[in-house]
């Protein structure tokens, strides 16, 4: 039953995005952009989806701390995992979009910069958890470290957007500026279909992470005899 | 075998009153160890003043020292030399406690982990301060920058600062002690924590080589570097305990 | 009340069940050897009284306070398998440090009573370093017994020490008895430990086999509690 809702999740997130693709290649080229700017339409959600899964990782991992529940654990290492896997999506459309504008594959744009530190906070938290062994000390440690690197995400936030208005950069997503309606909706759905897709890989996840525990208690049930 | 003796007792009175006053003592006492184990040996420091010198002569081949845009950025420059350096003193923070199971004794002894934690981050604090204020005029020197107009102003942001780095390294000492990989899991973890505090240390030890002083416009990275500040003690004195005690 | 009251305990590393429902008492003054196999539980149940890690289920409570609390931390002497003293720094300077960290107020003066009981007096400003193994273990001891604790909790004290340290731990626990400390120490080296033990209990994969005086059999013939309650 569980796995039929996943399923059709997953399908249904698929079909959304395939659709919003024909929709967006139809809308007129943006004004000063042209058609790289519809990059937009994967890049916002793409973050959305990445700061979802990161919040769910620090309440995960204050549950976990709480209540000793290994569940939250895996909870809170499956969002984590999404998010770094979003935020790279959100580096990756970053970089494609300031090739055809710039002719350059990076710019420190204060959006861009904050994705690159918040990947490399969380990026730490997943080798945290490569390099220890025993299942309790790696929950307990991830959880500290997760919540210290939320801490980050509004103090980055802040701090690198307060440098880019001293050290301008090339800028090329400017929150002013209208934006059609219809532009609005299809963005809305996009993020939709996002969140549904995080939401379907952080349940595999979770399976795979349960029977990487049970594995793992087995395996030590043999070395003990 | 033996016999039990008599079997009337009962658990030793608490000894001493005012417990603010003896967790301060307690305090000092982990720092004083600290810091006599440091310098009996003086490994920590020796390599990170080492270490903070090859950095500075390393990026004299980089960049020009003599030339005028050096200056604009030569106030970076000075804490990625101290952030680098910092950390050889911060890995050794809990690391020193690791032979002969000192950390054992420490975490069973009547001293809570926030004071622990507190101690060993003052001990710290003291060693990256000695060199950087050691690393800073050498800096002056190859870099020919005057640190020193504001020379309060310049104290200021390097304590602040240091403390960002003391705070942050400290409690991921604590968390990579007994890890796989500990001298890399460390960097790894810190420096992505601190970028914050480093923006604003560079930017206002840039302000003050350059003639500005701290209270103009830049006056909010004063700000953002004492909320990172306190909140990163926070946090820390929250969840060491939970770091040293599963 | 008991000295240490352990309640339904279990340990957990991940899924692995590491103590499983252990439950016993002691009484105040008793000398409890824990034997048991290699990986049966000694030192993770030791660990876990001492406070080093908290257990997944069950209550433990040390002279009916919880093993965490301050007053019982002052309470509790622990040696583990490392010495737990600093190399860099001078046998006085070492139990200095903890007799500050324990509140006693004479540091200096306790620290000398004890280097005087382990034999270490004229070695009191030598650095830790340059001890021989014999004198390290003897540190240790003063360092666990100097805030005169009412509970010991020692893991395999005797493994690995010499003939005089042996000498020296085994005074000093006949001391602690005599006081009525409870002492509770984990061992292979059976005979050296029933000697001074009140009560034996076995562990076996984590679960208490066996737990109750030590008769007189069990100190003639140490193999006897693994013969009849362990396995092999």
């Amino acid at each position: 039953m569980r796995e039929k809702i996943l399923y059709l999740l997953g399908v249904a997130a698929f079909v959304i995005l395939a659709r919003d693709i024909f929709v967006i290649a139809r809308f007129p080229p943006e004004a000063s952009q042209g058609n790289a700017f519809k990059i937009i339409f994967f890049h916002l959600p793409a973050w959305a989806a990445a700061f979802t899964a990161v919040g769910a990782s620090l309440v995960t991992s204050i549950l976990f701390l709480v209540t000793k529940n290994f569940q939250y654990d895996a909870i809170a290492v499956a969002s984590t995992e999404v998010g770094v896997a979003f935020l790279t999506v959100g580096l990756v459309t970053g970089s494609l979009w300031a090739r055809p504008i710039w002719g350059i594959w990076w710019t420190w744009d204060e959006r861009l910069t904050t994705t690159l530190v918040l990947w490399l906070l969380y990026l730490g938290y997943l080798m945290l958890r490569r390099a220890i062994e025993e299942p309790t000390q790696r929950a307990t440690f991830a959880a500290v470290v997760s919540i210290f690197a939320f801490i980050g995400v509004p103090i980055d936030y802040f701090s690198i957007r307060w440098w880019r208005t001293q050290h301008p950069a090339p800028v090329f997503f400017s929150s002013t500026g209208s934006f059609p309606h219809d532009w609005s909706v299809v963005m809305g759905w996009n993020i939709l279909a996002m969140l549904m897709l995080a939401t379907v890989i952080v349940a595999v996840r979770l399976e795979q992470e349960q029977s990487q525990r049970e594995l793992d208690s087995l395996r030590r049930l043999a070395h003990a005899f | 075998m033996a016999t039990i003796a008599t079997p009337e007792v009962t658990a030793s009175p608490v000894r001493h009153a005012g417990s603010g006053a003896s967790a301060l003592r307690q305090v000092f006492v982990i720092v004083a160890k600290d810091l006599r184990a440091e310098l009996r040996t003086k490994e920590a420091v020796n390599a990170a003043l080492a270490f903070a010198i090859m950095i500075l002569v390393l990026f004299s081949f980089a960049f020009d020292p003599a030339a005028d845009e050096t200056k604009m950025f030569a106030g970076g420059l000075l804490w990625i030399v101290f952030a680098f350096a910092g950390t050889l003193v911060l890995n050794r923070s809990f690391a020193r406690e690791l032979p002969n199971d000192c950390l054992d004794a420490l975490i069973a002894a009547p001293i809570s982990g926030a004071m622990l934690f507190l101690g060993k981050a003052l001990a710290s604090y003291v060693l990256v301060m000695a060199v950087e204020l050691v690393a800073l005029p050498v800096f002056g020197i190859f870099y020919y920058v005057r640190w020193y107009d504001h020379f309060w102003q310049m104290m200021l942001v390097l304590a602040l600062g240091t403390w960002a780095i003391t705070v942050v390294g400290t409690v991921f000492s604590a968390l990579t002690v007994n890890i796989r990989l500990r001298e890399v899991m460390l960097p790894m973890l810190t420096y992505p924590m601190l970028v914050p505090a480093l923006m604003a240390s560079m930017q206002l030890t840039a302000d003050l080589v350059n003639g500005k002083q701290i209270w103009g416009p830049d006056f909010i990275w004063m700000k953002v570097l004492i909320s990172f500040d306190i909140l990163y003690t926070a946090a820390s004195l929250a969840l060491v305990e939970i770091v040293l005690v599963g | 009340m008991h000295a240490i009251a352990v309640e339904g305990v279990w340990k957990y590393y991940g899924d692995y069940p590491a103590l499983r429902d252990i439950s016993f008492t002691t009484a105040p003054g008793t000398c409890l050897a824990l034997i048991g196999r290699n990986g049966a539980g000694k030192t993770t149940l030791l660990r876990t009284i001492a406070g080093f890690s908290r257990p997944m289920k069950g209550k433990i409570e040390i002279l009916g306070r919880q093993p965490r609390e301050t007053a019982t931390r002052r309470d509790i002497g622990f040696i583990g398998h490392g010495i737990a003293l600093y190399d860099e720094l001078s046998a006085i300077e070492n139990l200095m440090l903890y007799a500050r960290l324990y509140g006693i107020p004479d540091p200096r003066r306790r620290a000398l009573e004890w280097l005087e009981k382990t034999g270490l007096e004229r070695v009191r400003d030598g650095l830790v370093r340059e001890f021989s193994r014999g004198m390290r273990q003897r540190l240790a001891v003063a360092r666990a017994f100097l805030h005169e604790p009412s509970v010991l909790l020692l893991d395999e004290p005797f493994t690995a020490l010499d003939d005089r340290a042996i000498a020296v731990l085994q005074r000093l626990l006949r001391e602690a008895g005599s006081k009525s400390r409870t002492i509770v120490l984990s061992t292979h080296q059976l005979r050296e430990a029933l000697e001074l033990a009140t009560h034996v209990a076995l562990l076996n994969r984590g679960r208490v086999a066996f737990h109750g005086e030590c008769t007189a059999e069990m100190a003639a013939d140490p193999g006897f509690v693994y013969a009849r309650y362990g396995e092999g």
